[in-house]
């Protein structure tokens, strides 16, 4: 039906945007891996960090991928503050209570969002936009391409956080086992904290890889966070590897089934898999076994 | 008895004379005491579509505020509108919602609604109270065809809009020497850009267009690049899209990305292709777009001074803001002529309508089972930095350039 240079051009959009469906699920499983919650505030915080890049090149003529080194370290501290001082606090160390506080954390956001920017859709416009890497069967946009490569940077910097670093012993060992970790001398608080705010991190670096090509509304943040949590369950919840290859994997299935199916159903083949693993292997790919 | 009515005749006298006298020593004071109209404004002003609802907003608003300093309801004692502001948020169950709300206010009337979904549904609830309602932009044709006695339609629906928005590509292209042959269509999948499909696939063939693909995409949709590499391939003269801006907006820069150049964007109802936002954010992309939709008319002073006014306090303008102005102004011209607030009697007021003080390029108001027969659509083109209109041709500051320079 499709020539094979049309279907491989869209295996290559669909990785594209499956790496930064990669960054905004890497948050979320990092968070879930460890805190052991559901965050309902990360698709509110991608919002916010888009709207952040959007005041950072229109009021102060930044260019998204210098933002990034600003955006990033401010919505880490913006996200180590509210687990610290709102979610720890409000949560009394139930994490049903936990759900609600980040439930009403993202209404807070997105109103406040509204508030502020109103529901215009925004984007900004960077010379390099329109620039195209010429493949000869496609032009694969250059953001596009830079946003994969940043993607796999940051997963593959986040692993070695993780199992190079003292920081991220101590943040596999809360995950582990929270009573023990406290017992060997580890702030758990401070741990679930700095998790909370690599997760903020994440969406804040797929803002800044987004803005050059994608809109920003109060609500643009929820269209990509529903694939994030697919991409977490099927990728076994709190798997740094399974966010990455489930979100690669996601991105190719919905672009192969919107050229096939049409656009439409391009969503229906993520749930068609999604439900498929979970009968199959209910873990998750890369998730521990039960 | 007889004492008592002579007693109230007397009194009755007495306060008239001296409401006589008020009305001389204080004409402001009467006038004030005359009760308000209650005008439920329906909007969409958050969720997926609020920015297409605050727009809607500014425009109600404006004219309820001109009406009300040019004297208010002269017929009702100089009544001043008031405005019940309704949320639909975005969806059909919100609008609803807000009808009942309003009902229980006390509204005489609702104008708005924007999407036809919520159309659809918040004129089928105010039915439920023969509550007038005035359809300010949903074009699903559905809207008019039911046979509900409440619901106008100022606008015109999308049957009109193809069918000029068809005839206009046929004068645009024959006057090109018919460089266009072939066509993509690309469509959100709701109930407005699925419909407005149909009917050009169903259209365009007779019109010596051949269709090569019809490809629809969700709202919000995160990524256009495979609806542009389908373009691509099929590589037609001519895209047609109805889409909302933020899609629109998208597969513009994904189109500009892969470097697919058709001979022409022609848009039909397209959130996007009128938006001066749009302009100004991607204006390589939105060079020559053309679109067949609602404007306002640029020969009416008030539009134009309305549209200065919405410009200079740093919105945008669009069409839902002089749509809604003028449905504001269909519904005061009906609660004049009706000098009542009575459902029944507005809506008999609103059938009969031959209101013509509107700022909308159609001639005087003429329902026919709801829609108004003088609604008509223009084809506009972004041309610089500008949005031009290109038909129809009495009224057009452009001629149109197509097929675009490669």
């Amino acid at each position: 039906m499709f020539a094979p240079d049309i279907i491989l051009a869209a295996v290559l959009n669909g990785l594209m945007t499956g790496s930064v469906y990669a960054l905004i699920a890497l948050g979320l499983t990092l968070v879930y891996g460890v805190l052991h919650i559901i965050n309902f505030a990360h698709g509110a915080t991608l919002t916010a960090a888009m709207f952040a890049v959007y005041v950072a090149h229109t009021v102060f003529r930044l260019d998204p991928y210098i933002a990034l080194f600003i955006v990033t370290p401010l919505f880490f501290g913006l996200g180590y503050g509210v687990q610290r001082f709102i979610i720890g606090p409000a949560s009394h160390g139930e994490d049903r209570n936990i759900l609600l506080v980040t439930l009403g954390l993202s209404i807070l956001i997105e109103n406040a969002m509204l508030a502020i920017f109103r529901s215009d859709t925004r984007s900004i416009d960077v010379p390099y936009a329109f620039s195209s890497i010429d493949l000869g069967f496609t032009f694969l946009a250059l953001p596009r391409v830079l946003a994969f490569g940043v993607a796999l940077l940051v997963a593959l910097l986040l692993g070695l956080l993780l199992t190079r670093t003292d920081t991220g012993k101590a943040i596999r060992a809360v995950a582990r086992e929270k009573t023990g970790a406290a017992l060997a001398g580890i702030d758990v608080a401070h741990i679930y904290a700095v998790t909370f705010g690599l997760g903020a991190a994440c969406v804040a670096i797929a803002a800044c890889l987004l803005m050059p090509t994608f809109y920003v509304t109060p609500r643009a943040g929820n269209a990509f966070v529903l694939v994030a949590f697919t991409i977490v369950v099927l990728g076994g919840m709190g798997s740094i590897p399974g966010a990455l290859l489930g979100a690669l994997f996601i991105g190719v299935v919905e672009s192969l089934c919107g050229l096939f199916f049409g656009e439409s159903l391009g969503q229906i083949g993520i749930f068609l898999i999604f439900i498929l693993v979970l009968l199959v292997r209910p873990t998750g790919l890369f998730g521990a076994r039960a | 008895m007889t004492r008592t009515t002579e007693l109230s005749r007397r009194t009755l006298l007495t306060t008239a004379a001296i409401g006589g006298a008020a009305t001389i020593a204080m004409p402001g004071l009467l006038r004030a005491q005359a009760p308000a109209i209650k005008v439920g404004i329906l909007q969409p002003v958050t969720g997926a579509l609020a920015y297409d609802g605050q727009q809607g907003q500014i425009g109600a608003e404006a004219a309820i505020k001109a009406i009300n300093e040019a004297g208010g309801i002269k017929s009702m004692g100089g009544a001043k509108l008031q405005m019940v502001f309704g949320d639909a948020r975005s969806t059909p169950e919100g609008g609803t919602a807000e009808v009942e709300r309003m009902q229980a206010e006390g509204v005489v009337a609702i104008v708005g609604g924007f999407a036809s979904p919520i159309c659809l549904a918040a004129s089928q609830a105010a039915a439920r109270y023969d509550l007038p309602y005035i359809v300010d932009v949903g074009v699903a044709d559905s809207i008019v065809t039911r046979g509900l006695k409440n619901t106008f339609r100022f606008g015109p629906g999308f049957g009109t809009v193809t069918k000029t928005a068809l005839d206009n590509l046929s004068k645009l292209n024959d006057a090109a020497g018919k460089p266009a042959k072939t066509v993509v269509l690309v469509h959100e999948d709701g109930l407005f850009g699925s419909g407005m499909a149909k009917l050009m696939q169903a259209e365009l063939p007779k019109r010596g267009f051949e269709v090569l693909d019809t490809i629809a995409h969700p709202t919000p949709s995160r990524d256009m690049s495979n609806v542009a590499l389908q373009i691509r391939a099929k590589n037609p003269d001519l895209v047609i899209p109805s889409s909302y801006y933020g899609e629109f907006a998208l597969l513009a820069r994904t189109m500009q990305q892969q470097r697919i150049k058709p001979k022409g964007i022609y848009a039909v109802l397209n959130g996007a292709a009128s938006n001066f936002r749009f302009v100004k954010e991607f204006q390589d992309a939105a060079q020559f777009v053309m679109d067949c939709n609602h404007w306002h008319d640029p020969r009416k002073p008030v539009a134009e001074a309305l549209r200065k006014q919405v410009e200079a306090s740093g919105k945008f303008w669009t069409y839902n803001i002089p749509l809604n102005y003028s449905c504001v102004q269909l519904l005061a011209d009906a609660l004049e002529r009706a000098g009542s607030g009575d459902k029944a009697k507005l809506t008999e007021a609103l059938m009969a309508s031959t209101f013509a003080g509107h700022i909308m390029p159609y001639g005087p108001t003429k329902f026919v089972n709801g829609q108004n027969e003088g609604g008509a659509p223009v084809n506009t083109q972004v041309q610089g930095a500008d949005i031009k209109v290109i038909f129809p041709t009495d009224f057009a500051d452009a001629k149109p350039i197509f097929p675009v320079p490669a």
